[in-house]
């Protein structure tokens, strides 16, 4: 998500499921969406009855890549290499969209002269403490602080040429020595996807943990995001960057903020050094002085305050900060991400821990640290539907329960279904569920857990306590008839009026809902507990419950009334791209949004945006006689510049994607640079123990889910578990003919790190690969097991095998490319 | 041929009657048409979305009015518009998720070194629950940093959880963390 938004503005998927049947061209790509995301792929097919194309570049050969037009495997973790490729093929070819890349892309501004990239390093790299200094990557900017730009491309420090120089070494001979593809596989995918180049075809991305979950997760995902806007692809219908989300809420549940770095609607946490709300408001609003940039993040400040009104209510005032104060903050630079975390606990900081609907110690990286993590605890919280590995962790493989001092408190929350309340999927839909049958047993909903557990320290600290401020001012009202009411916070999430507030001459009352966050107000006259949902549910009702059948007039599947999705009822992100500079759609058929425009002497005189919610207001950027529009605003809205980032000095591991090789690999180098790993790698010497261009770990291995069970928690469902039973490692017939072994045996597969006992599956899934003069086997286990089920405590969890390294933006783990070895029972 | 409850419902579960012919070798029209009533009449509608993967397939569950009040069944909803009433490998198994025997049904605790599991109330859960929050919180609160900033944080304790949760109950629950001090807060998101 960090790679989207640096590049575009929003953490999000830019479209939603049923546009992907507008596409003429789908490249999945660290994805396998017929497998697990079955019912999107109903949309994918429908794209291909239409002549669309369908790519799948995959390790394996998944049921996606059976029904792809073209299918090419690659070595898992050079996706960069792969992409890069592509990058430098469409520059050679001159296959970009013109006029999109040069209007609505950053391709035309000028960097600075510190800028440089030099064997694997970009400038500004501090190897003492493995960062960049960042500032050395800033664009050239007039008096007024808005980019210096050239149009024409020419200029040699102009992003445009830094790209072309930089990708100048991606050549189809190093990207193919590197990915295992042959040059005649890369070039096949290169001129069916850039096609899409063309103003009236659009091309989409199907991405998943594939691409993320790895040490340049991010750059993987930022490569993508440059073709994507070298090709014009961004705010089409069938266009865009579609990240598929692996669990039904964990979009909603990002956009919430159930991660350290960010407040609901991807506001900033404060950090030690934002002493006082001011100074946080005015490090967190961007800038920009160019009167064409719609610069949606200035309004800031409105959605911060009016956060913390609902978080302390009328407690929350002018003259205390709005309870600035009683949030905590952060250490300027730290991260509190699940790794520090983790190693906070090894070292016996953590004393307390809550694991809320998770199960940490089958799904994080290197799960045998995680479970010896949780015997230096004082004490455990686990609200599940299940008892699973972290609840159970002190009766486990090689636990001694006795000697385990940790207190256990397991909590049943009810189902799903059990309950009232909203999610909302990959595509931004938020929609409404109801309650079918009471929880069962005496399980409760975790909003009930999480009302009455307020309530006790609410009460226990109005008896005293240190800094009780923050819990007594807590603004707690969210039940009907002693129950959790969710009701009651979506109309929070969405805010209110707080008093009687005049906007433009019309009179909003206190206590109505806020209809948009346009309205918002930053003086604690309004509050919202999530900007981004603000339009959610209104005066007009809980728009996540709507069903309307009618589709958009062109029918390209956006539903306009169906369910709700963020922001602002917007079905497609940067819509704004889908028209030319008069406002008019790219492509016809399938248009998302154009100006009807009132024209006197070929300008506009005035007009409004008809199709989708328009990104941002104003006009388009020229007038139909072809001059600049005044009144014309840049489509990428949430950029402070307005366009789109090819390049992205806002990441710290580099400004454009270049490929390292993953933590552990089969090759002692990597043929691109001197630098082996990504630069600002960080993973536990400790305990990840890499092990590269190792006799004793010669084999690749990736994990992945299989179409019968979801994540950790099917294997509990008899259905599934039926169709999946067992852990299995699947191989090729050459890796198994040299390891002698047969499909059904049971085998081992170790890493550095721990032990997995497998059935063995021989399939021509996977194939061995030439790198350079190296035959290098490739194999791949699912992870949905663990010890705690199936019952027998047979079936163990993959991810004992995983290293702990992370990507050094999101912090995600590599579970996608490690090296093991495979051995006979 | 015996027709098992599973294979029942596999077949009355499809809105395809011209199907369930062919799938059988016998008619099983009448058995379908009478399913059809029996939720009608017996059963409570209420509609719900998948809570696997991220499509968002809109399904329809139906429970019963009288005795257990439990799920009857639950399939694919045709007027939702991403799905259509199709389900895949895993949301066509929906009903055994609710419907499952290893749920948890009553609060449940582990005493140091114990051994074994004791089953307990929820007010004395929750009562100790709040103690060992209040007690940790209190002892490991950081009011000042180094510099003597406010920072008005809590490091001792941290919370990994979850895309599993509605929304209401996510913006719920960061709100309660946060009031408490809490920095290490964490989810699936990053996994």
């Amino acid at each position: 998500m960090a790679a989207l938004a640096e590049s575009f503005g929003r953490g999000a998927m830019t479209n939603h499921w049923n546009d992907i049947k507008n596409s003429d061209c789908i490249l999945v790509m660290g994805a396998n969406p017929a497998e697990n995301h079955p019912i999107s792929f109903k949309y994918v097919m429908q794209a291909k009855d239409n002549g669309a194309k369908l790519i799948c570049v995959d390790p394996r050969m998944t049921r996606t890549a059976a029904v792809a037009d073209l299918y090419e495997p690659l070595r898992s973790g050079t996706d960069i290499a792969f992409l890069g490729g592509m990058i430098k093929y469409i520059i050679d070819n001159a296959l970009y969209q013109k006029t999109y890349a040069a209007n609505y892309t950053n391709a035309q501004f000028i960097v600075n002269e510190k800028y440089g990239f030099d064997d694997g390093l970009f400038a500004g790299f501090d190897s003492q403490e493995k960062r960049y200094d960042q500032s050395r990557w800033a664009f050239e900017t007039d008096t007024k602080g808005v980019p210096r730009r050239d149009p024409t491309f020419q200029h040699q420090r102009c992003v445009f040429q830094l790209l072309k120089k930089h990708y100048s070494r991606y050549d189809l001979k190093t990207v193919s020595k590197i990915t295992g593809t042959s040059e005649e596989g890369l070039l096949a995918v290169y001129e069916t996807f850039t096609a899409t180049g063309a103003p009236s075809l659009s091309g989409t991305v199907m991405y998943a943990m594939g691409w993320t979950q790895h040490s340049t997760g991010v750059q993987n995902i930022r490569a993508m995001c440059i073709i994507q806007l070298l090709l014009g692809n961004m705010g089409l219908a069938g266009g865009g960057i579609n990240a598929l989300r692996g669990e039904s809420n964990v979009q909603g549940s990002t956009d919430h903020a159930l991660l350290f770095g960010s407040w609901p609607g991807y506001l900033k946490v404060p950090r030690d050094s934002h002493k006082n709300l001011e100074i946080y408001n005015k490090k967190s609003t961007p800038i920009s002085n160019d009167p064409l940039s719609v610069n949606w993040w200035q309004n800031y400040p409105k959605y911060a305050v009016s956060f913390l009104k609902s978080m302390f209510g009328k407690n929350a005032t002018a003259d205390n900060d709005f309870g600035y104060e009683w949030m905590p903050k952060c250490k300027d630079g730290r991260s509190y991400s699940w790794w520090k975390l983790f190693q906070a606990m090894w070292h016996g900081g953590i004393k307390g821990f809550f694991a809320w609907g998770m199960n940490p110690a089958a799904t994080c990286g290197n799960v045998n640290i995680i479970r010896e993590c949780l015997t230096r605890l004082d004490w455990m919280v686990s609200v599940n539907i299940f008892d699973n590995e972290t609840s159970a962790f002190w009766h486990g493989p090689d636990m001694k329960p006795e000697e385990i001092k940790t207190e256990v408190f397991l909590l049943p929350a009810c189902a799903w279904v059990e309950k009232e309340g909203s999610i909302t999927n990959s595509g931004r839909w938020m929609q409404w569920r109801y309650t079918g049958p009471k929880p069962l047993g005496e399980s409760k909903s975790d909003g009930h857990i999480l009302m009455d557990l307020g309530d006790k320290l609410k009460s226990l600290y109005a008896k005293g306590g240190t800094f009780p401020d923050p819990i007594h001012n807590l603004k707690w009202d969210y039940t009907t008839n002693g129950e959790f009411d969710p009701h009651k916070v979506a109309k929070e999430i969405n805010g209110y009026f707080l008093e009687d507030v005049t906007i433009d001459g019309k009179v909003y009352k206190k206590g109505t809902l806020v209809p948009s966050f346009a309205l918002l107000q930053d003086d604690g006259r309004t509050s919202s507990g999530n900007w981004l949902y603000c339009n959610s549910y209104t005066e007009e009702g809980n728009k996540s419950e709507r069903r309307e059948q009618k589709d958009a007039p062109n029918n390209i599947g956006s539903y306009p009334e169906f369910a709700w999705a963020w922001p602002l009822d917007r079905r497609i992100i940067y819509n704004r791209a889908s028209v030319d500079l008069n406002g008019q759609p790219w492509d016809s058929r399938r248009w998302v949004v154009r100006f009807d425009g009132q024209v006197k002497d070929g300008k506009y005189i005035g007009g409004k945006w008809v199709g989708d919610v328009i990104d941002g207001g104003g006009m388009p950027l020229q007038h139909p006689d072809g001059s600049e529009n005044e009144g014309g605003r840049y489509p990428f809205i949430m950029r402070a510049h307005g366009l789109g980032q090819i390049f992205g000095p806002g990441l710290a591991d580099g400004p454009f994607p270049e490929h390292y090789e993953p933590l552990e690999s089969p090759i002692a180098n990597n043929f691109l640079s001197s630098q082996r790993r990504n630069p600002l790698l960080r993973y536990s010497k400790k305990v990840d123990l890499p092990a590269t261009d190792d006799p004793l770990y010669p084999i690749v291995c990736t994990t992945y889910r299989l179409t019968e069970h979801w994540q950790t928690v099917t294997r509990l469902v008899p259905w599934n578990l039926e169709l999946q039973p067992q852990v299995i490692v699947e191989m090729s017939p050459e890796l198994a003919k040299m390891k002698r072994i047969k499909t059904g045996e049971r085998v081992f597969v170790v890493s550095s790190r721990g032990k997995l006992e497998c059935t063995a599956v021989v399939t021509h899934r996977f194939k061995p690969m030439k790198i350079v003069d190296q035959t290098v086997h490739q194999v791949g286990i699912p992870w949905h097991f663990g010890w705690r089920w199936p019952a027998g405590g047979k079936e163990g969890s993959a991810n004992v095998l995983v290293a702990t390294a992370v990507d050094p933006v999101s912090e995600i783990p590599e579970y996608k490319a490690f090296m093991v070895n495979v051995h006979k029972k | 041929m015996e027709l098992t409850r599973r294979r029942f419902f596999q077949l009355t579960g499809s809105a395809c009657v011209g199907f369930a012919f062919g799938g059988l070798g016998f008619d099983l029209s009448p058995i379908e048409a009478h399913a059809q009533q029996f939720k009608l009449e017996k059963a409570r509608e209420s509609k719900t979305i998948c809570p696997y993967c991220s499509v968002g397939c809109g399904a329809i569950v139906h429970t019963r009015i009288e005795r257990d009040q439990r799920i009857l069944n639950i399939e694919g909803d045709p007027d939702h518009v991403i799905n259509r009433g199709s389900l895949c490998s895993k949301g066509s198994g929906l009903y055994q998720f609710a419907e499952n025997e290893n749920r948890l049904t009553r609060p449940m605790y582990r005493a140091p070194y114990s051994k074994e599991w004791k089953t307990v109330s929820w007010e004395w859960a929750l009562d100790q629950i709040a103690d060992r929050i209040k007690k940790t919180r209190d002892a490991g609160f950081i009011h000042k940093n180094d510099a003597g900033d406010v920072v008005n944080r809590v490091t001792n304790m941290a919370s990994m959880g979850s895309a599993a949760l509605d929304n209401e109950e996510c913006w719920l629950y960061q709100t309660l963390l946060r009031a408490m001090g809490l920095v290490y807060i964490e989810h699936q998101a990053r996994l």
